[in-house]
């Protein structure tokens, strides 16, 4: 196969890492060559973060440029539109149908913008959901970013790998059913 | 044995202890700064600290290396100017253990304030350098560049960048070799520069160089990969990968791990069997100009430019002019800017100095940088690590000769920093006589790259219990008469403080004390404000640059899931209406 690219974008402190890890687990249990690259530094501290994973038998970059991701999955729905020239033109976005204003919006400064969902769909395929309502009714909002990666396993239909064993085997054991259940109603959430 | 996802700065840790490195000292600096919070799990094996400053973290590994064991440090790109004195010393004297000294450079400064290419380092030092290209010779090149330094008698420029730092990548590991020491005896002929001695060492320097060179041509750090004839690409280091990527299947590469000295004999070799040759680094033309030198024809950076991070899709477009198929959505998003967290202790100094226009604020790097951004607008300048008492006093100097009275001028530095390279400044201020406050913003931890310890937080890098150094008694010893300790999340106190030391008979000094609320090991006082009835939505609460902070609709909204009940913004609600909870 081709090497396969992801962007997992969101909003410091959401989780994006931790999902990334356990995509990285289940890629690397499955043999196949990965590599990744975070955003670090100053962008911890609420800013816009981003993790690229990309694998396949044989990997060399472990970053992509514009045009050149095979999915995005954007854990706040104005990254998506950040991102949105980072994927190929028949690349697929899964959308997490949440809001976060951020400090420039707050402070009145600018407005958050309208019509994100509406523009990403006009160009892409997308998956939209409200992983934030569906984490909390489990729970706990804190397992969105597992409800995200269940939306994606199944848009990229990445059913070879055992998944719901990967999860249990990165999480922490006290979230382990919080986040197997997290991970299915993501996946049952998209079509 | 299985293969690990590592970054290359946990490779490098890694790779520094199957070399049987022995004394590890550094300073924290992204993106080279996880290094060295992953040496602490060798600790049985290894002795590892954060020193105050790079330029002593490098004496430090340097005279372990003196002692004759493998030694090692690491910093950021622009830590290597401040370690540059002891680096250009080592490269003539020569080593004794093997000696490493980890750059990471930060193209597209992604946290950083230049894109300086330190390869140019190992040129005008007159050492070697290596350059892994991913997590695996990140932790392979350590043993290489400890034999290395001790077969060719140099420090090894171990150059990475963000990419090859943070990205991370399959790597298998080995075991670790302990190296033999030999019984140490005094050397005075090598390891006392002396003009003398230096005289003597430069020619060695020198050969060592050109012997280097030879070996290098012959090293499998350095290795073709031919395929076809047409086209021949040199790289190293990430911009390796980026060209594999790009370049087609029939291309030809010469790959290096050594980039100083340059194997030039294998280069010409390389080049006589293309036609076309190709030679991709990001940053300058580090290798391209030294190729051309020698009288090889290559194609760089007509092509490629000089300019941020490389990545595939950027390199195809400048190399065989194929754009990226980015898709424009039509709605853009809005900025992020880094903020300074809610109930950062450093929100009530910068609020305060902000708000009179005749005070002049030179700051310094670190979370408090975030001082100059709006709302808070509350820094004149910023200019290096230690530098805000410094550039302070040269300030006031000109606005004495000027006689420019009205100004009343702040220095401004966190407690690393004044450790870093601080307390010099603040020497300079006593020692001149300079019209300036110098302000230390302690909240106890080096804050923004990730909470490392400092000589001030009372723990070392290895967690144990360590001296807690008192930055006020370093002050009141440097001369500052009257130094104010004060805390800067109480408003009117804070003004005080401002007003008090601006009105003092005796030399004053400021201290803001109050630790950060990201230091794990500390039990914080987390609370909760909300806004009552009273709010007329007139945005002054806006104006401390709170990010849980908003105002909409006339009424002024505060995040619960980020508010920390630090009552800034209540100490500026003209209306009271924002209350603490109970």
């Amino acid at each position: 196969m081709s090497v396969k690219s992801a962007l997992l974008v969101g909003v410091g402190g959401q989780g994006a890492i931790l999902t990334a890890k356990v995509l990285v687990n289940g890629l690397m249990q499955a043999g196949y060559d990965v590599k990744m690259s975070e955003v670090h530094g100053m962008s911890q501290r609420g800013g816009s973060v981003s993790t690229q994973v990309r694998w396949g038998e044989k990997v060399y970059s472990p970053l992509i440029g514009k045009g050149a991701a095979d999915i995005v999955v954007a854990f706040e729905k104005m990254e998506a539109v950040r991102y949105a020239d980072y994927l190929k033109p028949e690349g697929v976005a899964v959308i997490n149908d949440y809001e976060i204003e951020g400090a420039t919006v707050a402070a009145g400064l600018a407005e958050y913008p309208a019509g994100t969902l509406e523009a990403m769909e006009k160009h892409f395929a997308c998956h939209v959901l409200n992983a934030e309502k569906i984490a909390r009714e489990l729970g706990s909002a804190k397992c969105m970013n597992i409800v995200l990666f269940g939306s994606m396993v199944k848009a990229l239909k990445m059913d070879d790998i055992d998944w719901e064993s990967v999860i249990a085997d990165t999480v922490p054991e006290k979230f382990r059913e919080l986040n197997l259940a997290a991970y299915k109603a993501g996946y049952e959430a998209v079509s | 044995m299985a293969k690990v996802l590592l970054s290359g700065n946990e490779a490098i840790a890694r790779g520094a202890y199957e070399a049987g490195v022995k004394v590890a000292s550094a300073y924290p600096g992204t993106p080279s700064t996880e290094i060295f919070e992953n040496l602490p799990q060798y600790k049985d094996a290894l002795y590892a600290e954060w020193a105050p400053n790079e330029k002593v973290a490098t004496e430090v590994a340097y005279g372990a290396s003196i002692a004759g064991v493998r030694s090692l440090t690491a910093m950021k790109h622009v830590g290597v100017n401040v370690a540059a004195d002891p680096i250009f010393t080592a490269a003539y004297n020569g080593v004794g253990g093997g000696f490493i000294i980890v750059s990471a450079d930060d193209p597209s400064m992604h946290s950083s304030q230049n894109e300086q290419d330190n390869r140019h380092y190992a040129r005008a030092a007159k050492m070697a350098m290596v350059e892994p290209s991913d997590s695996q010779e990140c932790k392979d090149f350590m043993a290489a560049a400890c034999e290395i330094s001790e077969k060719f008698d140099t420090p090894v420029l171990f150059r990475t960048t963000t990419r090859v730092a943070h990205s991370k990548s399959l790597v298998e590991l080995g075991e670790r070799t302990e190296p033999e020491v030999p019984v140490y005896k005094r050397n005075v002929r090598k390891f006392v520069c002396t003009p003398a001695h230096a005289y003597l060492n430069h020619p060695k320097v020198e050969e060592n160089l050109k012997a280097l060179e030879e070996w290098a041509c012959q090293s499998p750090l350095n290795r073709m990969e031919m395929k076809g004839t047409k086209v021949g690409v040199i790289s190293a280091s990430i911009a390796y990968q980026y060209a594999k990527e790009v370049f087609p299947e029939d291309t030809s590469f010469l790959k290096l791990g050594i980039t100083n000295p340059l194997p030039m004999d294998l280069i010409k070799k390389f080049a006589a069997k293309v036609e076309k040759l190709y030679v991709i680094e990001e940053l300058d033309p580090f290798m391209e100009e030294q190729i051309k030198a020698a009288g090889i024809d290559c194609v760089g950076k007509d092509l490629t430019t000089p300019l941020y991070e490389m990545n595939p899709e950027r390199l195809r477009e400048q190399i065989f002019g194929v754009k990226p198929e980015a898709t424009q959505v039509e709605v853009s998003a809005v900025s992020r800017p880094p903020v300074l967290c809610p109930g950062c202790p450093h929100r009530g100094f910068f609020y305060t100095v902000g708000r009179h226009k005749d005070f002049v604020v030179a700051g310094d790097i670190g979370c408090y940088t975030l001082g100059a951004a709006p709302p808070l607008n509350a820094l004149d300048s910023v200019v290096c690590m230690g530098g805000g008492f410094s550039v302070a006093m040269g300030l006031a100097k000109a606005f004495e000769a000027t006689g420019q009275k009205d100004k009343k001028v702040f220095g401004v530095l966190g407690d690393s920093t004044f450790f870093h390279s601080g307390i010099t400044g603040a020497v300079e201020i006593m020692y001149n006589q300079g019209n300036v406050i110098p302000v230390v913003l302690d909240n106890h931890i080096t804050g923004m790259t990730g909470h490392q310890d400092n000589p001030g937080s009372g723990y070392s890098l290895e967690g144990e219990i360590a001296e807690a150094l008192k930055i006020e008694d370093i002050l009141q010893a440097c001369g500052f008469k009257n130094v104010i300790i004060v805390d800067p999340q109480d408003l009117a106190a804070m003004e005080q403080a401002v007003k008090d030391a601006l009105a003092s008979q005796e030399k004053a000094a400021i201290i803001t004390r109050r630790p950060c609320l990201l230091i794990k090991r500390m039990k914080h006082e987390i609370g909760m404000c909300h806004v009552t009835d009273s709010c007329i939505g007139c945005k002054m609460c806006l104006s401390v640059g709170c990010p849980a902070i908003s105002v909409n609709d006339g009424q002024a909204k505060i995040d619960r899931n980020q508010c920390v009940g630090c009552t800034v913004c209540a100490q500026v609600c003209p209306m009271g209406a924002i209350e603490k909870e109970a």
